[in-house]
């Protein structure tokens, strides 16, 4: 085969891309990766990873806050802003490295540069554009440069960017993106955040427990719209006893930038108030990066600014497959990866299962935690289905209240005919490390039975995912 | 201590049954031998009896159950002097005396096989039924999503090919098979005979709404769907007809009724021409013994005795109870016997190893004057006898017109199992002992 030809190229070195490409190598696949900026994507250098790390170092400067609480003293708790980012760089960072010794042990390449489809079976690649995200990257050891390389396989997997609202536009100095947000050259007094999405009330939790004056503005009626009901309700309780201010059915009409601040007119209500603030978010959403990437050349169909795809990544294009965000929501690390294993498994042709997007679960990571998997009641309930719900307060945990974390939900909901686990919903500590014991239970295809019938240890927060299962057959023990 | 009556297995292949009626209620003295409950399975109603005395403390599943699992507890018995108190819950142990046997359950397989209850299950959560045994002994891996959906819907899951990881049954198997057939989708790959019918929704939107009932199908529909589909989807059907003479059987028939004992001023027995089509089917099969023969994949399983299943039409359903090795049988044996199966599979009291199994069946629409007419195979027969009216017609004989009673007999045959000249020449043989039929009684 020659040095320019693969069996499989991959568009994007983000995390549907990498493992992918690593899948791609197990199964004997000759497999390269066309990469602009940063191996790992956004998720381990703009995203889910230096973001946790945030949210790590505002957790533990709650706690100081706290430490009377726990028969603890901590004079003046203060912070370094700059040590904080640099920590969180640090990280993605490591993170980067990672990736390439990944690569190097499964021999793929890397081609380095702006990647296009040509044609079926052939990609170009010129020069990066430097510095797309910050500062300009160098290519790693070893990459191939620009030029014409052919495989029978390509997959798209370029990712997806923050949603730009006419008005809105950021400006990188006083209306931010994650981007900006994640890296501040200082912090703000006040902040605005558009969006109460998995983005916006993550950096809305950071910087209110950093000591910043946070507001909260959300077109729809429910904050964490894609969540259950009871529990953006309840979390919403709980943002709103942090101090955050909270604008729900509210549209930010426009922004007037000052020297230091920014005045927002939102209407709510059908009433018109303004909030100004130093900084403001927008985390409107995300959108697939479907241009200049040669889709059109080869006639790909996109839809709503996204990949149209089966459930094994194909496109309407033989030999042209699409993963990830660009590939439609949700919009999340996990599923892009899970999607990438598929499509190259796929192509291999092993037996795989279509992906199941009501089996995505997903993590938010303010304070308290969000994390959920499956329908929730509305959902369940528009499907015609006769429901089961089950909700357990984490106040009836011993492990919760002896971390002092007495605040939780959660919530289960089962279809009442068959036992099916059709949704699981939680807000509290640690639940992002929870949510798994009912993804695999879902997967397994459990039914109340064999959940009920499962030794969950004590003390842990995880009694409280039993309890809720046995409150929705009337059987909770503890409340 | 307090006894747990447990569900009986009625016979082998019974995972679960429905508790129709308690004859006895709470509070009741019960002796040995009492009646206490009715159990119905897919064929018939059953009488569960007491093994022991005491009085009937407490009944955990009320009457009106559908699909008790087998060794379920189904009420407790106290003993002499026992606090009713000690009945709220099914007794910690199970008794060893338990469980309540039903006649047909004695030898049955099943009970030994079935799992020990170790403590106290809660009434109303029955264990899962434990996984089914099919016909290669591997064992059905399902998920407990897939267990229920199919346990709702009467699909069997041994019969269905999985699609999950080690080719486990998962929901989407189960929601793509028809109930009562349990025929795996043909999407799942599994190579599967039959096609997927139309969606209830679907059939339904035929209709006006409001322009039709909807009636549960019970055990016996079920039963019946299943098992004739599974036959014409499997079982490659041919049919030979052939025209019978009866005029002889027929003075036969009232030479040898008019020598029937007496009771009571009534003749004990009446033969009927069915009677004599049993007996002439059974002597024909003994000397073909290839047809009297059902298939496995193993290899021909060729029987030794010829047990004949008559079709009994019952309200709402059908039976075939079983005339067994009616080859050896006298004609006023085999017509006692007819008339006690047929009286007992109208009132549903047929206990299945009187309609289990058999050899080959008849169906006789004679009474009906049905003129011809095929019937479908149930297997594991290999053959299924047609039989229609008797009637005069005119007939050729020698260049003569005459008239002749005569019926039109048609098998159906498996051809897995015989071919065509094989039957044909058992038709033959069939037509001479009918229209010879001294041969009977030799």
């Amino acid at each position: 085969m020659a040095d320019n030809q693969f069996d499989i190229i991959i568009i994007g070195g983000g995390p549907g891309g990498y493992v992918a490409a690593i899948r791609a190598a197990q199964l004997g696949f000759k497999v390269a990766v066309a990469e602009r900026e940063h191996l790992g994507g956004i998720c381990s250098n703009w995203g889910c990873i230096p973001t946790k790390a945030l949210l790590r170092s505002a957790e533990v400067y709650h706690y100081f806050h706290q430490a009377k609480n726990y028969g603890l003293a901590v004079e003046k708790p203060s912070f370094d802003l700059k040590a904080i980012v640099q920590r969180s760089r640090g990280i993605a960072g490591q993170m980067n490295t990672g990736v390439q010794f990944l690569f190097k042990k499964n021999k793929i390449t890397t081609i380095w540069g702006d990647a296009k489809i040509t044609k079926v079976g052939e990609i170009t690649v010129t020069a990066p554009t430097k510095g797309v995200l910050g500062p300009p990257v160098e290519a790693p050891k070893g990459a191939l440069g620009a030029g014409t390389y052919k495989a029978a396989h390509i997959i798209v997997a370029t990712g997806a960017r923050p949603r730009v609202l006419p008005g809105l536009e950021p400006d990188k100095k006083q209306v931010w993106t994650y981007f900006e947000a994640m890296n501040p050259e200082s912090f703000p007094k006040s902040l605005l955040v558009i969006g109460s999405g998995a983005i916006g009330v993550e950096f809305a939790s950071f910087y209110k427990t950093m000591g910043a004056d946070v507001t909260v503005v959300e077109v729809l009626p429910q904050i964490l719209p894609v969540e259950d009901a009871d529990i953006a309700a309840f979390a919403r309780k709980q943002f709103e006893k942090q101090g955050i201010k909270i604008l729900t059915g509210a549209k930010v009409a426009k922004l007037d930038k000052a020297k230091d601040s920014v005045t927002a007119t939102i209407e709510v209500g059908g009433k018109t108030e303004t909030i100004t603030a130093e900084k403001v978010i927008s985390a409107v959403g995300v959108v697939g990066n479907i241009e200049n990437i040669g889709l059109e050349a080869v006639g790909v169909k996109t839809d709503r600014g996204v990949v149209v795809t089966d459930g094994y990544g194909r496109t309407n294009v033989k030999g042209i497959y699409a993963i990830g965000d660009v590939a439609g929501p949700p919009m999340l690390a996990h599923k892009a990866e899970h999607e990438g294993v598929t499509c190259v498994e796929a192509i291999k042709g092993l037996k795989v299962h279509a992906l199941d997007k009501n089996k995505v679960p997903g993590c938010t990571y303010c304070h308290p935690q969000i994390a959920s998997v499956g329908l929730t009641e509305a959902k369940a309930k528009e499907q015609g289905r006769e429901v089961k719900i089950g909700r357990f307060p984490f106040i009836g945990n011993g492990k919760a209240i002896a971390l002092g974390e007495p605040e939780g939900l959660c919530k289960t909901i089962f279809d009442a005919k068959t036992g099916e686990l059709l949704g699981a919903h939680l807000s509290g500590a640690e639940v992002t490390e929870l949510i798994q014991g009912f993804v695999v239970a879902m997967n397994c295809e459990t039914t109340e039975e064999e959940l009920m019938h499962t030794i969950f240890p004590h003390p842990t927060l995880s009694e409280t995912m039993k309890e809720s299962v046995l409150d929705a057959y009337g059987r909770v023990l503890n409340m | 201590m307090p006894i747990n009556i447990l569900m009986p297995a009625l016979s082998p292949t019974m995972e679960r049954g429905n508790l129709a009626k308690w004859l006895k209620k709470e509070g009741d003295k019960v002796k040995s031998g009492d009646v206490l409950a009715e159990i119905e399975t897919d064929k018939a109603t059953m009488e569960v009896e007491a093994v022991d005395e005491g009085v009937l403390g407490k009944i955990l599943i009320a009457e009106g159950t559908n699909d008790v699992a087998v060794n379920e507890p189904i009420a407790v018995l106290l003993e002499e002097g026992e606090d009713a108190s000690a009945a709220s819950a099914p007794a910690a142990k199970p008794a060893e005396k338990a469980p309540a046997t039903a006649d047909a359950g004695k030898s049955s397989p099943a009970a030994a096989e079935a799992p020990e209850p170790t403590a106290a299950p809660a009434p109303a959560a029955p264990a899962p039924a434990a996984p089914k045994l099919n016909g290669l002994g591997a064992k059905v891996f399902a998920s407990p999503l897939a267990r229920r959906i199919a346990k709702e819907r009467g699909i069997d899951l041994s019969s269905i090919t999985g699609s999950g990881p080690h080719g486990r049954v998962v929901k989407k198997d189960v929601e793509n098979a028809r109930p009562g057939t349990g025929a795996g989708a043909p999407a799942s790959g599994g190579g599967q005979f039959g096609f997927p019918l139309m969606p209830d929704d679907k059939i339904r939107a035929l209709f006006e709404p409001g322009s039709y009932d909807v009636i549960p199908h019970d055990g016996m529909r079920k039963t019946i769907a299943s098992r004739m589909q599974q036959s014409k989807v499997v079982v490659p059907h041919y049919y030979l007809a052939v025209d019978v003479d009866l005029d002889a059987l027929l003075k036969m028939r009232e030479e040898m009724n008019s020598y029937a004992p007496m009771s009571d001023g009534k003749p004990v027995w009446r033969l009927s021409v069915n009677d004599f089509i049993i007996k002439a089917l059974a002597l024909t099969l003994k000397k073909h013994p290839e047809a009297n023969a059902s298939w496995t994949e193993g290899g021909m399983l060729r029987h030794k005795g010829v047990d004949i299943g008559v079709a009994v039409a019952i309200p709402d359903g059908l039976i075939t109870p079983i005339i067994r090795n009616a080859h050896e049988k006298a004609l006023p044996d085999i017509s006692m016997e007819m008339s006690s199966l047929a009286k007992r599979a109208r009132e549903r009291k047929l206990k299945p190893h009187e309609y289990q199994g058999g050899t080959t069946a008849i169906s006789n629409l004679g009474m009906y004057g049905v003129k011809h007419f095929t019937a479908v195979v149930n297997p594991p027969h290999s053959t299924i006898l047609a039989v229609a009216a008797g009637e005069k017609r005119a007939v050729v004989r020698n260049d003569q017109i005459v008239i002749a009673t005569q019926m039109t007999a048609t098998i159906s045959c498996d051809h897995r199992v015989l071919d065509g000249a094989e039957s044909a020449q058992l038709m033959q043989t069939f037509k001479g002992y009918v229209e010879k039929p001294v041969g009977l009684v030799m």
